[in-house]
């Protein structure tokens, strides 16, 4: 069995491990860091239920090897998620029903993680192209746009919000 | 679903891969994974060494060349697809790339796959081999021994088969970009967005002072082993008047192509795709002949 000695960050925290040559990313996050939430479904890139974000860009982690995380910044949908809590994409999926199974959702979680991070005010049919990566065999997508139309939604007010809150104490200082 | 075991190596320098890939009797070199990946996971191949291309510096780059034969845009091998999608050079100079690569997998898959990877997977139906035939691109392959530019109308040596030696690894695409007032159209008929193309069509057509067809690029995906230039088409067409009548009259003759077939798409189906969307290719390059690049939808 060939191994490689390999240094990555997932969710924030730093790893050294100890990784066999021919394991993609997403069973070692499953199996050696027991970080469960990537699921896999297909195994050869169509599904997208493996989708994980890579030094920042949505990656299928079933077509991608550990061995070639070394040195990476990983993050799941365990990194996207607050403690004890939704992040307001999530508290979206919940309202909207966005999951029924929940099978595809954090590899969908994943990829509007990434777009909303780029672009604050999406268009319907800029969602459906990024899910055109997805496969959700339950909901027929209807309502994980409505979700992912909602957080954006939320996030530009709560955006907006803290901008207000921070110019407050800037402006009382210069007084 | 998991790959058999190799060696993996992940060289520092091209050097060093290109020593590897000469001392191996069964390698594979491994770019963006989006094709070699399921293949290695599904067991359609196994090599014995996979050596990884993504740690060698100074394979991702597009730029511009001038030459005493005109400007070239010079495109590393490990150039991400999403850089092609977000590059203005590409916008700007190669637009037929620009329009084609939003049919290339999703997000997701851009974001890790190359345009290296996609020209030696040479998918039929795949759109960057398509784009570098429509272009007449010439590829620029390394090994051990040297360097070797191939023209891009040699490259395929059968289907889904390179014309590279065991040796050699693809370094960079080199495109001629087309100049002064000309239209492109990539088109392409799939099941879902995202999807291989069953037939993709790449047009680009220049006018001459009068109006007529001065130089005309005509290109079917998915319908050959390998993209095919549609070279009695456009030699009909050029010196004519450009007209939907004229396109319908020549593209009548893409129906006689000898296309691949499946349990899915007979070759009949794949035939009336061909002259249906090589019209609209050419109808739609056509109404671009006013617009500049910069300014392309």
């Amino acid at each position: 069995m060939e191994t490689r000695d390999i240094k990555l960050t997932v969710n924030g925290k730093a790893h050294a491990c100890t990784v066999e040559t021919r394991v993609n990313l997403a069973d070692f996050l499953r199996h050696q860091l027991g970080l469960t939430g990537t699921h896999v479904g297909c195994e050869h890139g169509v599904c997208g239920a493996c989708t994980v974000l890579v030094d920042g860009h949505s990656a299928r982690a079933c077509l991608m090897l550990a061995a070639q995380a070394d040195g990476k910044n990983v993050v799941t949908v365990e990194g996207i998620t607050p403690a004890g809590g939704l992040s307001p994409l999530q508290q979206s999926f919940w309202d909207k029903h966005g999951l029924q199974c929940g099978y595809c959702t954090p590899g969908v979680l994943i990829s509007l993680t990434e777009l909303l991070e780029t672009n604050a005010s999406p268009t319907e049919a800029e969602v459906r192209e990024v899910l055109s990566g997805h496969l959700c065999r339950c909901t027929g997508y209807h309502n994980i746009v409505a979700a992912a139309m909602d957080a954006a939604e939320h996030l530009r007010v709560a955006n907006s919000a803290a901008k207000g809150a921070a110019l407050g104490p800037a402006k009382g200082a210069e007084k | 679903m998991k790959a058999a075991p190799f060696r993996y190596h992940a060289p520092r320098t091209l050097a060093e891969a290109l020593a590897l890939l000469a001392g191996s009797d069964n390698a594979r070199v491994l770019a963006g994974g989006q094709s070699l990946m399921p293949m290695l996971n599904m067991r359609v191949v196994a090599p014995d060494d996979l050596i990884d291309i993504n740690g060698i510096e100074g394979l991702a780059y597009i730029r511009e060349e001038s030459g005493v034969a005109g400007d070239e845009i010079v495109i590393g091998a490990m150039t991400r697809q999403r850089e092609l999608e977000f590059s203005p050079l590409v916008a700007a100079r190669l637009p037929l790339m620009a329009e084609a690569i939003r049919y290339v997998g999703h997000r997701q898959t851009r974001n890790r796959g190359t345009i290296g990877g996609s020209l030696c997977q040479l998918d039929p139906s795949a759109e960057l081999p398509t784009v570098a035939q429509a272009f007449d691109a010439v590829i620029v392959a390394r090994s051990a021994r040297g360097e070797r530019r191939i023209a891009i109308a040699d490259f395929p040596a059968g289907y889904m088969t390179p014309a590279l030696a065991a040796d050699e690894v693809l370094v960079e695409l080199r495109f001629r970009p087309w100049s002064g007032l000309h239209g492109w159209a990539f088109i392409e008929y799939a099941r879902r967005h995202g999807d291989f193309a069953v037939v993709s069509a790449a047009a680009m057509l220049a006018l001459g002072a009068d109006g007529s067809i001065a130089r005309l690029s005509l290109t079917l995906g998915g319908v050959g082993a390998a993209p095919l230039r549609l070279a009695e088409i456009e030699r009909t067409l050029t010196g004519k008047k450009p007209s939907t009548e004229a396109f319908a009259a020549a593209c009548a003759s893409a129906g006689n192509i000898d296309a691949l077939e499946d349990p899915h798409y007979p070759k009949w189906y794949r035939q009336r795709l061909a002259v249906a969307l090589s019209r609209r290719a050419l109808v739609a390059a056509l109404q671009r002949t006013t617009l500049q690049p910069a300014t392309s939808p």
